[in-house]
Parts: C-alpha cells; sequence; structure tokens
C-alpha cells in the first residue's frame, strides 16, 4: 500500500509535499480565525477541484453541473440531522449514497447513447437546474426560504455531530484532501486509472482495446458524485444555511472548477495549486477593495472570469505543469502525460 | 378556478398554448443563432443568453433615453450585436478551433462569466422592464386572446429567420459559409477565407441573439441573471431541435415556449423551466440527435 502510494512521486517532491503538510497543521496556531477560515476554503475547493477532476482529468469527461453533488450532498446530512437528530458522520452515507444514484442516472442517459463533450456537460448543468428548481418547492427542507441549521455559541468542539469552530472544521477539511489526494494518486495507478486516461486520449482506442468504457466513464461518474457530497456535508454544517437558488447555482458549478482548471486539469496537484492561486487572488482582490471602498457585487466574479479567460489562453494545461518544471519536479509520471 | 368570464377550461389551454407558441418563436430565433455558430464553427457558445441580455439593456437604455421601441431598435441592436460576434470570433475564439472541445467551452465560460456581471455592476441585480404603447393591447381571434406585443415580437422573430434561411440558401456568402461547415479543409482548398467566413458567421449568429433579445424585452423584465438561465434555454431548443438544423431550432423553440407555458398552467409558473429540461432528458434518451437532426456514427 504505501510502496503503491509512493510510486512514482520524487524525492524532493515528498519533501515539499512534507512541508507543505507540516505548514498546513501548524498554521492555525499562529493566524487569525480570517485567515483559518480562508486556508479552510483553499481546501475545501481543492477538495471538490479533486473530485470533479477525477471525471475530468481522469476519464475526460466534462461536468458542468457539480453544483448537483454538493447540494444534493449538503441538503440529504443537514436534513437528517434536523429532522431525525441523525448524525452527519451517519448522515453522510446518505449522502454519499443519493449523490452517487444522481451520477449514475446522468451517467447512464449520456453515455449509453455516447452523449459526449458539450452535450454531457449542458446534460449536467439541466440536471443541476432541475434540482435547483425542484429544492425550491421542496416544503420538507423549506423550499427557496432556505433551511437552516441550528446554532449556538460553542464552548467546545462537539466532533460527533460537527457543532463547533472553524479550526475543527479546517482541520476535518485538511484530512479529507490529503485523503483526497492520496486516494486520487492511488487510482491512477489502479486499473480503473490506466483505463480512465485512456478513455480520456482515445474512447475508441480504448474500445478497441477492450475496455469497456461505458462501465468505466460510470464508475468514473459515481465516484465522483459521491466524494462531491461530502464536501457539500461539510459545506452545509459549516454555513449552517442552504438555499437552493445559491448551492444548486451553475456560478457554483463553475466557481468548483475553477481550482482544477487554473491548476492544471488531470494533475494530482493542480486543484489545490489553483485553490491556493485563486482564493489568494481574490482574497487580495477583496482587501484592495476594501481599501478603496468599492462594494460592488460582481467584482470578484469578472476577476475570476479574467483569470480563467488568461489561464485558457495562454496556459492551457494550467500552471502546475509549468510550475512543476520550475521546480524539478517533471518527472514523468501517469497523471502527466507528455 | 374556471369561474372568470365565460372561458371553459379547454379555452384556456388554448390561450396559453398560443402565447407559449409566440413566445417560443422567439426563443427560436435566439436558439437559431446558436445552432448556426454551431453548425458552422463548431464551437458551443456559452455565452449566448449573456449576449442577449446585453441586447436587452442595450434595447432598454434605448428605450428610456430615447423613447425607441424595442422592435425598431432591433435593427441596430443586431447591428450592434454582429460587430460584438465578429470581434469575438475574430480575436478570440480563432485560435482555439484546433483546440480541443472542453478548452473552447472554457473560454466561453470565462466571456459569459464576465459578461454577466459586468451586467450586474453596470445595472444590478434588479428587474427592468419597458412599457410600450402597446404594452396591453390584445387581439380576438375567435376564442383566442393574443397579446399583441407577443404577436409583434413573434412576427420579428419569423422574418428574420426568413432572412437568415434565404441569406444561406440564395447568397454566394451563405453558399460559401455553407461549404465551410460541410468541409472544413475543402473550403480551405478552394481558397475561401474561412477564418473570415466563421468571423462572418459568429456576428450573424450573434445578431440573431441580439434581434431576439429586442424582442424579448417587450415580453418580459431583464435582470443579469437570466443570461446564464437563457444559455441554458437556447442548448435544451437546439439539442431538442437537432444541433445545426435551422428548422430544428425554430420547431425546438416552439415546443419548449409551449411545454414551459402549460407546464406553468398545470402546476407552478416558477417550476416551468422543469418541464423544458424533462423535454430534454425524453429527446436524450429516445432522439439524440434531436427531432430534426441527422444521424451521426
Amino acid at each position: 500500500m504505501i510502496k503503491l502510494l509512493l510510486a512514482g512521486v520524487p524525492r524532493t517532491g515528498l519533501l515539499m509535499l512534507a512541508i507543505l503538510l507540516a505548514l498546513f497543521v501548524a498554521l492555525p496556531f499562529f493566524v487569525s480565525d480570517y485567515l483559518v477560515t480562508v486556508l479552510f476554503l483553499i481546501l475545501y475547493f481543492a477538495f471538490v477541484g479533486q473530485a470533479w477532476n477525477i471525471m475530468m482529468g481522469f476519464a475526460g469527461q466534462l461536468s458542468l453541473g457539480h453544483a448537483l453533488y454538493v447540494g444534493l450532498g449538503a441538503y440529504a446530512a443537514a436534513a437528517l440531522y434536523v429532522h431525525f437528530g441523525i448524525s452527519p458522520w451517519i448522515g453522510l452515507w446518505a449522502s454519499m449514497g443519493i449523490s452517487a444514484v444522481a451520477g449514475a442516472i446522468i451517467g447512464f442517459l449520456a453515455f449509453r447513447f455516447g452523449v459526449g463533450g458539450v452535450y454531457f456537460a449542458i446534460l449536467t448543468i439541466a440536471f443541476a437546474e432541475f434540482a435547483r428548481i425542484g429544492f425550491d418547492h421542496f416544503t420538507w427542507v423549506d423550499g427557496s426560504s432556505g433551511f437552516f441549521l441550528p446554532v449556538a455559541n460553542y464552548t467546545e468542539n462537539d466532533l460527533w455531530n460537527l457543532r463547533g469552530s472553524t479550526r475543527m472544521f479546517y482541520y476535518l477539511m485538511l484530512g479529507m484532501t490529503v485523503a483526497a489526494l492520496l486516494a486520487c494518486h492511488a487510482l491512477l495507478r489502479s486499473r480503473a486509472g490506466y483505463y480512465w486516461l485512456a478513455i480520456r486520449e482515445s474512447p475508441e482506442a480504448a474500445q478497441a482495446l477492450g475496455i469497456n468504457i461505458f462501465k468505466y466513464k460510470m464508475y468514473a461518474v459515481v465516484l465522483s458524485a459521491a466524494m462531491t457530497s461530502l464536501a457539500g456535508v461539510i459545506f452545509a454544517f459549516f454555513y449552517n444555511n442552504l438555499f437552493p437558488e445559491q448551492i444548486f447555482h451553475i456560478s457554483r458549478s463553475i466557481e468548483l472548477i475553477l481550482a482544477p482548471i487554473i491548476g492544471g486539469v488531470g494533475t494530482l496537484a493542480g486543484p489545490l495549486v489553483g485553490a491556493f492561486l485563486l482564493t489568494a487572488l481574490a482574497e487580495g482582490l477583496r482587501e484592495v477593495m476594501l481599501q478603496l471602498g468599492v462594494d460592488v457585487p460582481g467584482v470578484k466574479q469578472v476577476f475570476y472570469g479574467i483569470c480563467l479567460l488568461l489561464v485558457v489562453m495562454f496556459l492551457p494545461d494550467g500552471v502546475w505543469p509549468p510550475l512543476s518544471k520550475l521546480l524539478g519536479l517533471d518527472r514523468k509520471t501517469p497523471d502527466r502525460e507528455g | 378556478m374556471f369561474t372568470r368570464g365565460s372561458l371553459v377550461p379547454a379555452e384556456i389551454y388554448l390561450n396559453v398554448a398560443a402565447s407559449g407558441l409566440l413566445t417560443g418563436l422567439v426563443y427560436g430565433l435566439m436558439a437559431l443563432g446558436l445552432s448556426v455558430i454551431f453548425g458552422v464553427v463548431r464551437v458551443v457558445n456559452f455565452a449566448h443568453g449573456e449576449m442577449m441580455t446585453v441586447a436587452m439593456y442595450i434595447a432598454l437604455v434605448l428605450f428610456t433615453a430615447y423613447g425607441l421601441d424595442p422592435l425598431v431598435a432591433m435593427v441596430p441592436i443586431a447591428a450592434v450585436l454582429f460587430a460584438f460576434g465578429y470581434l469575438l470570433q475574430a480575436g478570440l475564439i480563432n485560435p482555439f478551433i484546433t483546440r480541443p472541445e472542453h478548452s473552447q467551452f472554457m473560454l466561453l465560460v470565462a466571456i459569459a462569466l464576465i459578461l454577466v456581471n459586468l451586467q450586474l455592476i453596470a445595472f444590478g441585480p434588479d428587474a427592468q422592464g419597458v412599457h410600450t404603447s402597446y404594452s396591453f393591447d390584445s387581439y380576438a381571434l375567435g376564442p383566442l386572446i393574443i397579446d399583441a406585443s407577443k404577436a409583434y415580437a413573434a412576427i420579428a422573430a419569423l422574418v428574420v429567420a426568413a432572412a437568415l434561411f434565404a441569406f444561406f440558401r440564395f447568397t454566394l456568402l451563405g453558399k460559401a459559409i455553407r461549404a465551410c461547415a460541410d468541409n472544413y479543409h475543402g473550403a480551405l482548398v478552394v481558397g475561401l477565407n474561412v477564418k473570415h467566413l466563421y468571423a462572418l458567421t459568429f456576428g450573424l449568429g450573434a445578431a440573431c441573439v441580439g434581434a431576439a433579445g429586442a424582442m424579448l424585452m417587450v415580453v418580459i423584465d431583464v435582470t443579469p441573471s437570466i443570461g446564464p438561465a437563457y444559455t441554458l434555454l437556447a442548448f435544451v431548443i437546439v439539442i431538442t431541435g437537432g444541433m445545426g438544423s435551422m428548422p430544428g431550432a425554430l420547431l425546438g423553440g416552439v415546443l419548449i415556449g409551449v411545454t414551459e407555458a402549460l407546464g406553468g398552467l398545470l402546476f407552478t409558473p416558477s417550476a416551468k423551466s422543469m418541464f423544458a429540461f424533462g423535454l430534454l432528458v425524453l429527446v436524450l434518451l429516445f432522439r439524440p440527435q434531436g427531432i430534426l437532426g441527422k444521424k451521426t456514427a
């Protein structure tokens, strides 16, 4: 197992990862609550980016509706907690199950007929929008008026019910991000991982080699959906309020794919690098706007749009591939083909 | 519920369906723009609805500042959008033609994101509309009561669509564009300036959506947030009708218009787009190439 996890990672890379991890563990002891929230957001986007990357980066299926799985995961765990007092640690299985089924339905509809590329992307958006409008009228979770989790001033952290401080959520998210990174690293070196890359590069060739492309695309969408829903559970318990108009909105789907695209689609480090760059830049922008006294909604999104535009135009492979070359980490591994 | 006047339920349905049909024709024109762009340039314009709201805001500004009727302003607005589309294709999208599909898509997602939020910054999030002299007029046609605004908009949509059909069918330029769509390399070999023709096509598609935006302005209110919704609606229409099929786009528009109108009547109006998505899923299940689309391998 350990051998599998270490395969194909250069020694300098390991060292950097270790330093980075130590930094992430230590930082909350030295910085303000606000900065911990920012770090939490970086990890959150790195995690969902990693989950999305399984579909797009590994298997080559462009999903633009991942907000669907975040929303379903969030609503399932939150509703079980509020209505029945069920701990999110149990609720998350329901979240993963529901999201996996949703992913399977979309995948089944699309992959059975070879609906791919942009058609698939549009289908994923359509399902997210369908859910958004549906949840607006879903009275069990209070429809469009929003679903709220009970909040109090917590003096101690209740990990079992996920009620507590920002720092608790931060460490939880850190654990999840590390686990996601390790899981994806292992996945890429598994049979399914190699099949996915083959499907991404050439579905026809993959099929000719005897790979059941329908089955492996389904694995990708189900796995990605289930993983994304976990981020939804954290989202629900961290923010304590859920609005269909926000959580299922197309802008959320786009927001959560920015990090892996800017970092580098299909790379393991991409989502983390992208999330870090994007969040740092966005926070910087916020600070500048605060200084200038400008408070206009939409500025942040315009900024995201410009970042995305510049990256797709000038760095079509993302920031990480050239960066890793700079750091001397570009030894050929299966996740970064030539 | 059915006690108002002497209307019987069947007539209500008929009226709502007729109203949906008229709106659907305008939807169809909007989707026609998307279909033309996709059919020729093979790029999916993810900023389609956002471009439409740009047109709507121009119409709004022209109306409030100069009292210009959106159905008249349609002509200059289409010209502005044509120029915008031409420059967008010539400047940003042409270098992306040989890039992978998802890369093109992300480029347009970025443009959409910038457009919608610039509108939010410029005009704010509130819904704004125009009131023309015929806003509350209607025509009685047997049992049907036809809203004048919708009727005018639908007629305008048909005229523009017919002009576009004629352009592609009968002019040399239209033929050249169709040649690019049929065989990219062949078009290059016979000496067509493909990049220029692509830019023209994108301009034409943008002009269609611009005209449709001006027409919709007399029917609905505009907010920046309807942009992404209409992008999606255009996709649903084009996939339903058949990607790349021009009559398919109009048919899809009418179908979606009527479905939404009846869905809104039968259930609640806010859930009406769910029916459009339901239709999309059905089409993808049973006829993935669309109603009038050609089967591809």
